[in-house]
């Protein structure tokens, strides 16, 4: 599959017409040795034809039988038709959860929860393959990621909190925690089943009901949650999941009857949902979008270094809300480690998701393709250098090459701007102040890398990081007992540990 | 035969970076008494006021959340110490603005002073209580650590003119947070008083910024300000809520908000259980997850 692809010169596009398949091909190395096919097989996945939304237990149409189609990104084939929510599914769903809150589920006593949320941590694990193969075919992200992260970890998440539905007394001292009601939860596609483990679990936990709404390009893994639901005999309206386009998260935001507003996307949509709850008296969590941080000391141990920054900003094709996607490198190590970097991006093996060998699979929708394309053109026409391996993509799918940026100046809307994309932006820095500067100049908060070999100096630069995750000498590291979540415009809340289960609560005096 | 000695009356000013400027628009209005009675003039702070004092609090950001906690604590304790000194000059200024009888009014000064002691105590406590060390699936060392959010827009209550400001002023202090403060419309003088013992007290200026005038005219602009974190929307009258919350969204403002169903004017904030809330210190902090890896 990877064929070993031909050196060509010439890497520098002097401007942004030329076409994105030209840009930078060519004098990196490609990798001297063939990859044999190693597909997962589909057989463990049954694709229906048509799909429901889940409401009260059950799978049934939209109201208007309205549908669309999901796509696997990697082969533009559309997989299943999915229904298509209207308002009054949302407002329908939103009852369901009420009833279920007030008769079931929130009448039940912790232990009980905390039985229902274990059998779902058992059965994500006992199908994880399934979900693992439905979840790359849905969303173009490599099958070793989703099976050995995505899929354990959203299985890990709701064991965690199962834990926590018994014991909430212990989580916040001196005070009674209630839950919140009907949340309405709202998660983007780049970890469609992770994001709703994080979502669902500590609400359940903490004796909510919710209404989740997958986002439209990757609906099958949380229609196949649903289907989990009905396996653990969890009571009908508990869970309840739409599918649709923007306007039904919206209806649900403004809904009279949701208490809590949970949502993970970009922070140009969090600042809409943070209107739509304004004047009321909802609870709202927000997981927006970063523009991390990754900072190399010249004491940093550099191979591994290269590891975390390559795990950093190609790990989902970059379409991570915490994507170390600026690197920032101290002056006088900077010559060799591009020049590594450059040396291991020639590895990377782009290509089809379900390959175990692929390292970087499709991005997720062909808009969000266009949206990287055009950004990486306005770093190509501000001058900045770019660099990308010599790798054959796929002829069909939404791929794009692992892209490298030097020469970045701080005002490029490459080292601005979120690109959700496998685009890394290098910027360099001679003294830590001047790290920290460079690393905070930024609206976002969310995340941040540190890598040197020496401890003090981690804890100093990881104090003055205004960002909600400090990795050092690692990255994209996550676990359920881990808070997450941003400063600044990267939101507010946390997800994950004691933290997470705040945000579910309201808070009574003994 | 001497004649009568005639007062020395008090000019009110704002209190912006450590000194008394007067509103820069040069304006006032005039305020009154329960009864009726005009009491003084105060400055009616203007949009620019509220540029100069968010610019204030974020000079004072780094210092004061760099101190100490176990420092920040005592220097907050000692706010108590001043006014307990103080006692007779707050209770005839609360006296004054809220029209309580003089018992009434001591008993509000000497619960404002208990406050910051309650609030001053958790300085050295908060981190412990909120932080957390999360044992992970993997050889990493994990910890999470709450920092203060930077610069807190406070809007005091608009009838409880001392006890509720200090309820309201002392959670996002206590962590290293810097204040601009909107005081009472009505009732702005002891919050003016109250400045007058910060500035003589070790609150280094900036740290609390105190700003009184029209609150239809100052919280909009507090609201929509680009520098400023987190919003305490507690003293925002009804009307003007959703229109505040708004702008604060333009730049994803985290807001501790009075729930709709608690009318302003009914809050007991002589109610030691309602008014003494660790939550309300967490709504000004952020945490921060630390990975370290295990081994070498």
């Amino acid at each position: 599959m990877a064929a070993m692809a031909t050196d060509t010169t010439s890497s520098l596009i002097p401007g942004a017409d030329r076409s994105p398949s030209s840009w930078g091909l060519g004098d990196g190395q490609a990798i001297p040795w063939e990859y044999a096919p190693a597909p997962e097989s589909r057989d463990v996945v049954t694709l229906k034809e048509r799909y429901g939304l889940f409401i009260g237990g059950r799978f049934v149409s939209a109201a208007d039988n309205g549908t669309f189609a999901t796509v696997n990104p990697a082969t533009e084939e559309t997989m299943a038709l999915v229904a298509r929510a209207t308002l009054a599914d949302a407002d329908k769903a939103v009852r369901a959860a009420r009833r279920a809150q007030t008769r079931s589920w929130g009448a039940l006593p912790g232990r009980e929860r905390a039985k229902y949320l274990f059998r779902i941590a058992r059965i994500l694990q006992e199908r994880s393959r399934e979900f693992a193969v439905l979840e790359s075919m849905d969303s173009g992200k490599p099958i070793k990621e989703s099976r050995d992260v995505d899929v354990p970890l959203a299985a890990a998440h709701f064991w965690y909190y199962a834990g926590w539905a018994d014991k909430l007394e212990y989580a916040f001292p001196g005070r009674v925690a209630r839950p919140l009601g009907v949340a309405a939860q709202i998660i983007p596609w780049n970890f469609p089943l992770l994001m709703l483990s994080w979502k669902i679990a500590p609400a359940l936990a903490a004796g909510n009901t919710v209404v989740l709404k997958p986002a439209s390009t990757t609906p099958l893994s949380a229609l196949l949650f649903a289907e989990v639901c009905r396996q653990a005999d969890l009571p009908p309206g508990v869970v309840n999941i739409l599918t649709g386009p923007g306007e039904v998260g919206m209806a649900l935001v403004t809904h009279k009857g949701v208490d809590k507003v949970a949502f993970t996307g970009s922070t140009e949509i969090g600042k809409r949902i943070a209107k739509g709850v304004a004047g009321t008296d909802k609870a709202l969590t927000l997981e927006l979008g970063g523009k991390a941080a990754n900072i190399v000391f010249d004491d940093a141990p550099l191979d591994q270094a290269i590891e975390g920054i390559v795990n950093g900003i190609y790990f989902n094709q970059g379409e991570v809300c915490c994507a170390g996607s600026r690197l920032l490198v101290q002056e006088s190590i900077a010559e060799t480690l591009i020049d590594k970097l450059k040396d291991r991006l020639a590895t990377i093996r782009v290509g089809d998701p379900l390959d175990k060998n692929t390292d970087v699979g499709a991005i997720n929708s062909k808009a969000q393709l266009e949206k990287i394309t055009e950004l990486v053109a306005s770093g190509v026409a501000e001058g900045a250098e770019l660099y990308q391996p010599a790798c054959d993509l796929p002829e069909r799918g939404y791929f794009f090459r692992p892209t490298l940026f030097t020469n970045v100046a701080q005002s490029h809307r490459i080292a601005r701007e979120e690109i959700f994309g496998p685009v890394l932006s290098v910027l360099t820095f001679r003294t830590p102040d001047e790290a920290v500067e460079k690393a905070n100049n930024t609206m976002y908060g969310l995340s941040a890398g540190i890598w040197t070999d020496k401890g003090s100096r981690i804890l100093e630069m990881a104090q003055r990081m205004r960002a909600g995750v400090v990795w050092a000498n690692t990255f994209n590291k996550f676990d359920p007992t881990s808070p997450f979540g941003g400063y600044k415009q990267s939101g507010f809340g946390r997800e994950g540990g004691m933290h997470g289960l705040h945000a579910y609560v309201r808070l009574e005096d003994r | 035969m001497a004649s009568p000695r005639v007062e020395v009356r008090k000019t009110y000013k704002l209190y912006i970076g450590g000194a008394f400027p007067r509103t820069e628009s040069g304006r006032s209005y005039l305020i009154s008494g329960a009864d009726g009675t005009p009491l003084a003039n105060a400055c009616r702070a203007s949009r620019k006021d509220v540029r100069d004092a968010v610019r204030a609090a974020r000079k004072a950001f780094d210092p004061w959340a760099g101190k100490t906690a176990m420092n920040r604590g005592q220097v907050l304790y000692r706010v108590a110490e001043l006014m307990e000194g103080r006692r007779e000059q707050f209770a005839a200024a609360v006296e004054a603005a809220e029209g309580l009888k003089p018992a009434a009014a001591r008993t509000v000064v000497d619960r404002s002073i208990d406050r910051w002691v309650w609030y001053a105590g958790w300085a050295d406590k908060i981190a412990q209580v909120l932080g957390s060390s999360n044992p992970v699936a993997a050889p990493y060392f994990n910890f999470t650590i709450p920092e203060p959010t930077g610069v807190v827009g406070v809007v005091a209550p608009e009838t409880s003119s001392l006890l509720g400001l200090v309820s309201r002023l002392a959670p996002p202090l206590v962590t290293g947070n810097t204040v601009v403060l909107v005081a009472s419309e009505r009732r702005p003088l002891p919050a003016v008083t109250l400045a007058e013992v910060l500035a003589t007290s070790d609150v280094p200026g900036g740290v609390v910024n105190v700003l009184t005038g029209y609150k239809a005219e100052l919280v909009p602009v507090l609201a929509s300000h680009a520098d400023i974190d987190a919003l305490d929307t507690w003293g925002v009258p009804d009307e003007l809520r959703t229109e505040v919350e708004l702008l604060a969204a333009e730049d994803i403002k985290r807001l501790l908000r009075r729930p709709t169903t608690v009318a302003e004017s009914r809050f007991d904030w002589l109610d030691d259980v309602a008014s003494e809330r660790p939550e309300w210190i967490a709504a000004f902090l952020e945490m921060k997850t630390v990975w370290h890896p295990i081994g070498g």
